[in-house]
């Protein structure tokens, strides 16, 4: 199979799920890291090491959760997800999303607190505010995208839990790796594993170069 | 702050009555009234963790007061209008907190945030640039300037915004020597020239004098006075601004004598004379400045207009910069003078020698005293 077209569909696949998974974590992610790291909410702590352990959840764990929700049985079951990418997605964001709230969180710590002060002894607006210190901590802030598209783009127990595995539909270049090593094809196993490592350094490597491009 | 009309200087461009800060049960600050007129420098001035910074934050509407008002131009500040007075004051802290990027895009940071026009802040930037003779430094990285090059991009970032008040958190303490010097002395230009209005918080008093045309002496959290420079370092108005300002004798006395406006204080078994006002038997404090004695060796006064002399034993000698601070133990109080190295020389003195200090009438500040 690895010489034909389906090689090409699950690596886009692949792709797609996953930076799509990654995208709407940043969505999610640097609002709410924001949030954690500068406002005055109580709890914050607390909040924080939630987050924290969030950063290490097991997808096997998430898969779990997710495939209870989405079974036809489950509170989510009418809407009818199982076994479709939109499910593995929505198990991938969980995954990724507290990665990303996290480093956004410590790298907005990180920052000299009197530079708050100084941008709004400028004339900042908050808005303006927090987008120059996202400018400022844009080095870790890429580090945390690099984080959490690394997460999901590896990871193999959710996938398959939640997305079933379906040829064309979806299999991922994880779940493929799993199959075809369960078959005992480990060349096409292995040509599958250098494929998913090449398209991670590919993703990781252009994102490193945006980040370096002006430190 | 460039338009300096003539008529506003009856009314106090910023004022604020009745502020409070407290950190938890702690009171930080407490100011019955503050103000600073258009064209005027003020210098707060006080010891570490007094409140200065705190004071200067809630004037500059960065730290929200627990209670008080802020007028600007005699109008109430309300939150609503936070953000439109922010943007007519600026602030410049001791670290000059540049953000990435070149020199350029730093100082036109502050118009970049109130939407002015590409060509205008381009206009504006190079202007400040050349009034802070940093235009060579233009594409230079933010991270890649010394500590002097860095507090003058940051200087010109807030004054390129043309604020009505410039507000200063311990500028120059940051900087070493000879670089604070020469900085000091061309910001002190560009103040006088534009006749900025401008509130700098210092715990240098050299730095207040050479920059502020009015002090304010913060201690504990409150304002124990404000005026003129020279008002605060001559006539401290109690113990703790006296001995703040540089005030290094004080002894207790009371007045025996008032005649003509000059004031006779007994002390010990000396009567020292003051110019100052004061009620017969009030009991008072005496207050010198190092600077004002003259010292004589032995006992023998020469001639001189110098109204008052004590005598004392040398008990210590110490450096203070160019100069010899001298301690003298005068049996029931002490007293201390400053002098030259020369003069040291000259007089030869050594520790436990005779010598007499004297002082004009004019040099002596009396402060009431609670008995």
């Amino acid at each position: 199979m690895i010489f034909d077209g389906e090689v090409l569909q699950i690596t886009i696949l692949s792709l797609q799920i996953s930076a799509l998974a990654t995208g709407l974590s940043l969505l999610i992610g640097l609002p709410f890291g924001t949030v954690l790291a500068l406002g005055k909410i109580p709890g914050r702590s607390f909040l924080l090491s939630m987050v924290n352990t969030g950063m290490g959840l097991p997808p096997v764990v998430v898969g779990l959760f997710v495939a209870m929700m989405l079974w036809r049985s489950g509170p989510l079951g009418d809407l009818r997800l199982i076994y479709t990418p939109t499910a593995i997605i929505i198990a991938q964001v969980i995954i990724a999303f507290p990665v990303v709230t996290g480093i956004t969180a410590a790298a907005l710590q990180a920052l000299d607190p009197r530079l708050r002060l100084q941008l709004y002894g400028l004339g900042a607006s908050r808005l303006q505010m927090i987008w120059m210190l996202w400018r400022e901590a844009r080095l870790p802030l890429l580090a945390a995208l690099m984080a959490g598209f690394g997460s999901v783009i590896s990871e193999v127990g959710a996938s398959m839990m939640v997305g079933g595995n379906i040829r064309y539909q979806t299999r991922v270049l994880t779940t493929a790796i799993v199959l075809e090593t369960s078959k005992g094809h480990f060349d096409i196993a292995i040509a599958l594993g250098m494929l998913l490592l090449l398209i991670t350094f590919l993703v990781n490597w252009a994102l490193t170069w945006i980040q370096q491009k002006d430190a | 702050m460039l338009s300096n009309h003539p008529n506003n200087h009856k009314q106090p461009i910023l004022e604020a009555r009745n502020l409070s800060c407290s950190r938890g049960e702690k009171l930080v600050l407490r100011i019955e009234k503050f103000s600073i007129n258009e064209g005027e420098t003020v210098a707060i001035i006080g010891p570490n963790g007094a409140g200065k910074s705190t004071l200067l934050l809630m004037l500059a509407q960065l730290l929200k007061p627990d209670q008080g008002e802020i007028f600007l131009r005699g109008q109430m500040v309300s939150k609503a209008e936070s953000l439109a007075i922010r943007r007519r004051i600026a602030l410049v802290l001791q670290d000059p907190l540049l953000v990435n990027g070149n020199v350029f895009e730093n100082v036109a940071l502050g118009l970049r945030f109130r939407g002015f026009p590409k060509q205008e802040i381009s206009r504006r930037v190079e202007d400040w640039l050349s009034r802070l003779n940093i235009s060579h430094l233009k594409d230079r990285r933010s991270n890649q300037l010394s500590g002097g090059e860095a507090q003058r991009v940051s200087l010109a970032r807030a004054l390129v915004t043309e604020p009505d008040i410039l507000m200063l958190d311990e500028p120059f303490s940051a900087l070493d020597a000879p670089t604070r010097a020469t900085l000091l002395e061309d910001f002190q230009e560009l103040v006088s020239e534009l006749s900025l209005t401008m509130i700098f918080v210092t715990h240098d008093l050299d730095e207040a004098l050479f920059l502020g045309n009015k002090v304010a002496v913060i201690l504990d959290g409150e304002l124990r006075q404000q005026g003129p420079p020279e008002e605060i370092f001559t006539a401290p108005a109690d113990l703790e601004v006296a001995a703040f300002v540089g005030v290094e004798t004080v002894i207790p006395g009371k007045v025996a004598e008032i005649r003509n406006g000059h004031v006779t204080v007994a002390v010990a078994d000396i009567q020292i004379e003051a110019v100052g006002e004061a009620r017969l038997d009030q009991p008072v404090y005496v207050c010198l400045r190092p600077e004002d004695l003259t010292l004589w060796h032995g006992t023998d006064i020469p001639p001189s207009s110098a109204r008052n002399f004590l005598k004392g034993k040398v008990n210590r000698l110490s450096s203070q910069g160019p100069l010899v601070r001298v301690v003298l133990d005068c049996n029931s109080f002490r007293a201390v003078a400053l002098v030259t190295r020369t003069s040291l020389q000259k007089l030869k003195l050594n520790i436990g020698d005779e010598v007499a200090a004297t002082f004009k009438a004019s040099g002596v500040h009396i402060i009431p005293r609670l008995d």
